[in-house]
């Protein structure tokens, strides 16, 4: 609260209130110890504020993701068919028609593991571009902490990835896929992949929230992130057969995308093996998680005071 | 706030204690998409390709909502908000709540200033139990809050009247329903500072009754009531002291009778394009 105490010199005194001039009034403000209001609070207050709010934020996910059904016939079953019907298209694309298999073995687990994984990343950071800028009704009208609107998002998303993979054990199973210890993997896995989403979507929501034309422009830079992140294919097999410079290879597998959908095969399916993976593979997945969370969630509360001008 | 001792609070009972200061604010919008040409592809592209980034080249334009507004408000009072349509009543109220950023000057609030209202926070498709769920904690309540005030806010809207209504979606309300649920809603917090913005005007006359009811209630929880309605007569009822604000000016701020009957006459003037001196 010691926004109070600084205070700069009123430029311009305002004389409509007759009885007293600016300073007055600032004085007055000070002595009685108000604060300034909608004022950004310290790092810490905001955290607890933001502590506080988290039955705000899984409600509102939760909510969110219900009523994206609530009209349909089928209702929530669309939950579980929707990604289904997602792998079946990329199946028939990418397995199908254009034979990106390459010699990857269980191609269908390894495809649609892939696909699900990162549609998580994509789908929180699409959310996110639009969480202030798309929500502007809610944060004029009612005060909660705005990082809980990007974080809510993810947290839908976490929701709608939960459903998807249930799917994806149908899937594997079907594919005879053994289930092993390994599985238990998915847990962390999952948890640093949420982390890095939630920072990425903070820093897409106060760059959203400033120039909306960025949501725009979200759908091709995430295409293209697709298409480097080896949703349908694999990079391990690329790097070694065609001789790439040890540059893009590096780059291609340290992509953090990349590595949480790895990390994610390596863990369900066991004819991926460990090898495959690029060397440090959890730190780099920690690091990316603990960079973009951090950072993401410190660059949004920089801006806290300024989101809802129009 | 070492600055503040606490005896200060304490040195006459009816000394009065400010609860909002505004000092000379400032409102301004800012609408993308506005620039010459209007919203033509190659306009945009034009204003894109030209060297100047002034923000009128770019297409921004600034509405300015409210100009150099100073006013105390004190613990205990119940202060209207008059004005025409579009003269910055709305925008004040938020940027009082700290909803809105103020571009000049400063509003000091004690505690949180909340708007009357969880509109925005409900969503249509889904029942108006989870909406009550939702709303609440929305507003900061806790889980055991809403679920020890859930009865109350249900009966007090009277959704469940004609029958088991707060199980279906929202979507499906008549629109006094909804009006009544999400007044009932918003109604169910107690505010430090309470701005209410026109929530009086929902619903059918014993509604209304009731919902006056708990604005009174409110107004003795409250430390500071601040109203917005075009109904002089809910402002009458409600407020003793009344700030009239035209485009975006504070053109009066006095007891209710006196600024009313300033603005009764104002409104009342034949029509002729309303000019502020």
């Amino acid at each position: 609260m010691s926004q109070v105490l600084h205070t700069p010199p009123q430029s311009t005194p305002p004389p409509s209130r007759v009885t007293q001039a600016g300073d007055d009034l600032t004085a007055l403000a000070v002595r009685y110890g108000l604060s300034v209001s909608g004022a950004r609070p310290t790092l810490r207050t905001y955290v607890s504020q933001l502590w506080a709010r988290r039955h705000f934020i899984t409600s509102f996910a939760t909510a969110k993701l219900t009523a994206q059904y609530s009209q349909a016939k089928l209702g929530q079953i669309w939950q579980v068919m929707t990604p289904l019907l997602n792998a079946a298209v990329y199946y028939f694309i990418f397995g199908v028609l254009l034979g990106t298999k390459h010699g990857v073995p269980d191609y269908i687990p390894f495809l649609v593991t892939g696909v699900f994984i990162w549609t998580f990343t994509q789908s929180s950071i699409m959310a996110g571009t639009r969480a202030i800028a798309g929500n502007l009704g809610l944060v004029r009208a009612l005060h909660f902490p705005r990082a809980a609107l990007p974080i809510s998002f993810c947290v839908q998303q976490l929701q709608q990835l939960l459903f998807s993979m249930a799917a994806l054990i149908v899937i594997l199973l079907c594919f005879g896929i053994p289930v092993t210890a390994s599985w238990l993997l998915v847990i962390p896995a999952l948890a640093l992949q949420f982390v890095f989403n939630a920072g990425v979507s903070m820093v897409m929501a106060r760059m959203g929230a400033s120039t909306p034309d960025i949501a725009q422009l979200m759908p091709f830079v995430l295409r293209t992130w697709m298409y480097v992140s080896g949703v349908m294919w694999s990079i391990d097999k690329l790097s070694t057969k065609d001789h790439l410079p040890r540059v893009v290879s590096v780059l291609l597998e340290t992509n953090p995308a990349a590595i949480y959908i790895d990390l994610m095969r390596f863990a369900l399916i066991d004819s991926y093996h460990a090898g495959q993976l690029p060397a440090h593979v959890w730190p780099i997945a920690a690091g990316w998680a603990l960079v973009a969370g951090v950072g993401g969630f410190i660059y949004f509360w920089k801006a806290e005071e300024t989101y809802g001008r129009g | 706030m070492a600055e503040n001792p606490n005896n200060i609070q304490d040195e006459t009972p009816d000394e009065q204690i400010p609860t909002v200061v505004a000092n000379g604010v400032d409102i301004v919008y800012r609408v993308n998409g506005t620039g010459a040409g209007r919203g033509t592809a190659t306009a945009a592209l034009n204003r894109m390709m030209r060297r100047e980034r002034s923000e009128k080249a770019a297409g921004v334009r600034k509405v300015h909502a409210v100009r150099n507004v100073s006013f105390v408000a004190y613990r205990g009072e119940a202060i209207g908000l008059i004005g025409t349509n579009g003269s910055g009543k709305s925008t004040l109220l938020k940027a009082v709540a700290g909803l809105l950023p103020v571009e000049n000057g400063h509003i000091y609030t004690d505690g949180q200033p909340s708007l009357l209202g969880v509109n925005a926070a409900l969503m249509g498709d889904l029942t108006g139990e989870r909406n009550v769920y939702l709303g609440g904690l929305a507003m900061g309540m806790s889980r055991e809050q809403i679920k020890e005030r859930y009865q109350g806010i249900v009966d007090f809207s009277g959704i469940n009247e004609k029958g088991d209504f707060i199980t279906l979606p929202m979507r499906t309300y008549s629109s006094g329903m909804g009006a009544r649920l999400r007044f009932s809603i918003a109604a169910a917090k107690d505010h430090d500072v309470l701005l209410i913005d026109e929530a009086l005007a929902t619903g059918d006359r014993s509604f209304q009754q009731r919902s006056e009811e708990r604005i009174r209630e409110l107004r003795q929880h409250a430390g500071t009531v601040f109203l917005v309605s075009h109904n002089n007569k809910s402002i009458r009822d409600t407020c003793d002291r009344v700030l009239w604000l035209e485009r975006g000016e504070l053109r009066m701020d006095g007891p209710t009778d006196d600024v009313l009957k300033e603005y009764e006459a104002f409104t009342n003037r034949p029509a002729k394009p309303a000019r502020v001196a």
